[in-house]
């Protein structure tokens, strides 16, 4: 980039006040109460919404020069990577399964966060974080649609991508990443900022980006590293925000520091659940891996986690309690996600296969304590009875957890060949969680989380069939209705990869690519 | 002690910025991984405007630092002269 930098007549700090708390006016004729209805609800206590300052101090029309950079850089590369086929140099067609995960779990929620950071912002009396999440939602919708154009061209080629949305707002796991976002949106403005600006970005987004786009890069993916770094360039930023808002909220009152410590708690759990599918693609789903998923916990969580939780002491704030039970899943969380999912294949959308043996001897390493131990043993009799033609997928519609909707399929902390069942009586109803930490939260509010939409419930109430099916005709076919539902096809979305259209149609194209024919 | 770090993506842009962060932070460790840079240090990290404006020889904004961060730690404090991230404990 060769800007050029104009000559300033005010110096950073002046120009961010004069472009913030400058723009900022008082009511006359309205009160402020009308018009920021939501910001007393949740107990949080703010004395000078003055104090809060961005440390980036950066201002709209920085802003938008910058962003507009970036947009020219990813479109350029993009374009290039579209004109070059360049979804012919990704290692195998097995990595293009961890974009279908992406584009159908993961951008959806850029744009949901679109909405929330605009909603967070308007709420807020100071205008120093509402500048600061009008930014943030801007970036969240730029990172939607950056990644539907660059995922739009692998769509033109393989299958499960078609229709990504619908996908998201109806796919039993995809109800994981889905009623994550909705439950930070329909939280007050304060536990959203927690949430999402805090748990998530600043806590856990290392976990999800930078994998996911080294393993891009990795894997010759240069349209998804592109948009990945594009979105995480907006991503210090966010994190920043997180952190800010924390150190703001604490700073204000000591009876705001038990509010934000529940809420930490809640949602690292809640944001640590949903990173069960990264766990899984990092450890399966790239063909050339860059790190395990124990690795990166370690890393990004453990080192850099146990660095801001030691800075935010003073203020009395805690390492969240579910830490103890992540460290002891850290060996197993990825290697029971995959298992589910190669169980499930038949009503997901994407592919699922067994690793070879470079890859299980990559795993045993990775994984000394539990893989060969535990895992090896599974695959290894899987994979014969694929070989003799039983290739397994369950038909059979798993328990769900209520708070993070996954199915229990977790073992108790510790005892790794338990599966881990909690469950509550609440009114009339009996209600199941995966662990103590999603039982908690469903404690705390249980009338939020008893009107969850939990996909299973609601395909034996009948909900997810097209509409007309009638399930009392003889020969009825539950999952066939439900994927039509999904409109995904069977036999060409689903199933397992070595069958798949996706397989035979990547080792034509690259043949063709690499030959005269 | 903690670690603080910054991580940039790997290009022409952002050489001679990583340069110019060793120059400043003797005792960081730069850690190069698939298409970006992680830059790691204990306790603090200072970026300096002037530092990197000698080696590219132009003038340079510290907020042109957006168009290629990856990701970071730390609390921030940025001026027109200076990004700095550090720990309190
Ligand atoms: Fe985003
Ligand atoms: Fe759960």
């Amino acid at each position: 980039m060769d800007m050029q930098v104009a000559k300033k007549k005010l110096g950073l700090k002046e120009r961010y006040a004069v472009m913030t708390r400058g723009l900022d006016w008082t009511p006359s004729y309205q009160k402020m109460e009308d018009i920021y209805p939501y910001v007393a609800y949740e107990g949080i206590k703010i004395h000078d919404w003055d104090k809060w300052e961005d440390p980036f101090r950066l201002t709209m029309d920085a802003y938008w020069k910058y962003q507009a950079e970036k947009e020219r850089k990813l479109y350029a590369i993009i374009d290039a990577f579209n004109q070059n086929n360049g979804h012919l140099n990704v290692t195998d067609a097995r990595y293009i399964n961890a974009v279908k995960l992406f584009i159908s779990g993961i951008s959806p929620l850029e744009y949901v966060a679109h909405r929330g950071f605009a909603h967070a912002g308007r709420a807020f009396p100071g205008p120093g974080p509402r500048v600061a999440c009008l930014m943030q939602s801007i970036d969240e919708i730029r990172h939607a649609q950056t990644q539907v154009h660059s995922i739009s061209n692998y769509n033109k080629y393989y299958n499960g991508m078609h229709d990504f949305h619908h996908a998201h707002d109806r796919v039993w796991f995809l109800s994981v990443p889905k009623s994550f976002f909705d439950d930070a949106l329909t939280a007050g403005p304060f536990e959203f900022m927690v949430a999402i600006g805090f748990s998530f970005e600043y806590v856990l987004t290392n976990l999800l980006f930078v994998p996911f786009v080294s393993g891009a890069a990795y894997n010759g993916d240069m349209g998804t590293m592109t948009f990945g770094f594009s979105a995480q360039s907006d991503e210090a930023r966010h994190m920043t925000l997180g952190l800010e808002v924390i150190k703001f909220i604490l700073e204000q009152d000591p009876a705001n520091v038990p509010i934000v410590q529940r809420w930490i708690d809640k949602w690292t759990w809640r944001g640590y659940r949903v990173l069960t599918l990264v766990a899984m693609m990092m450890d399966y789903m790239l063909p050339k891996r860059t790190m395990s998923w124990k690795e990166a916990w370690e890393i990004y969580f453990e080192e850099n986690g146990g660095a801001l939780f030691k800075d935010l002491a003073r203020y009395g704030i805690t390492m969240p309690k579910c830490a103890g039970q992540i460290a002891l899943e850290k060996d197993h969380l990825s290697h029971q996600a995959w298992s589910t999912f190669y169980n499930y294949a038949a009503a997901a959308n994407f592919h699922t296969w067994m690793p070879d043996d470079d890859e299980m001897k990559w795993l045993a390493s990775k994984y000394p304590d539990s893989f060969d131990k535990l895992y090896r043993p599974r695959y290894r009799f899987w994979r014969e009875q694929a070989a003799k033609g039983n290739r397994f997928y369950s038909k059979t519609l798993p328990m769900l957890c209520q708070v993070c909707q996954i199915p229990m399929v977790f073992t108790e902390p510790g005892e790794p060949t338990k599966t881990c069942y909690r469950e509550v009586d609440y009114r009339d109803d009996k209600y199941h969680f995966c662990s103590d930490h999603c039982k908690k939260i469903f404690e705390d509010e249980p009338e939020k989380y008893t009107q969850a939409w939990l996909p299973v419930h609601q395909i034996y109430q009948g909900n997810c069939f097209p509409e007309g099916t009638d399930p009392t005709v003889e020969g009825f076919d539950p999952l066939a209705e439900v994927l039509k539902f999904y409109n995904l096809e069977h036999g060409r979305d689903n199933l397992d990869f070595e069958i798949s259209e996706d397989r035979k149609n990547f080792a034509e194209w690259r043949g063709q690519a690499t030959r005269n024919i | 002690m903690s670690t603080v770090f910054i991580a940039l993506q790997t290009n022409e842009e952002t050489r001679q910025v990583i340069e110019a962060i060793v120059q400043d932070n003797p005792d960081a460790v730069v850690n190069e991984q698939p298409a970006m840079v992680k830059i790691d240090a204990q306790d603090r990290l200072v970026i300096r405007r002037e530092t990197i404006e000698e080696l590219i020889g132009r003038p340079f904004d510290l907020q042109e630092l957006q168009v290629n961060l990856i990701t970071m730690t730390g609390n921030l404090d940025q001026t027109d002269d200076e990004m700095v991230l550090y720990w309190n404990a």
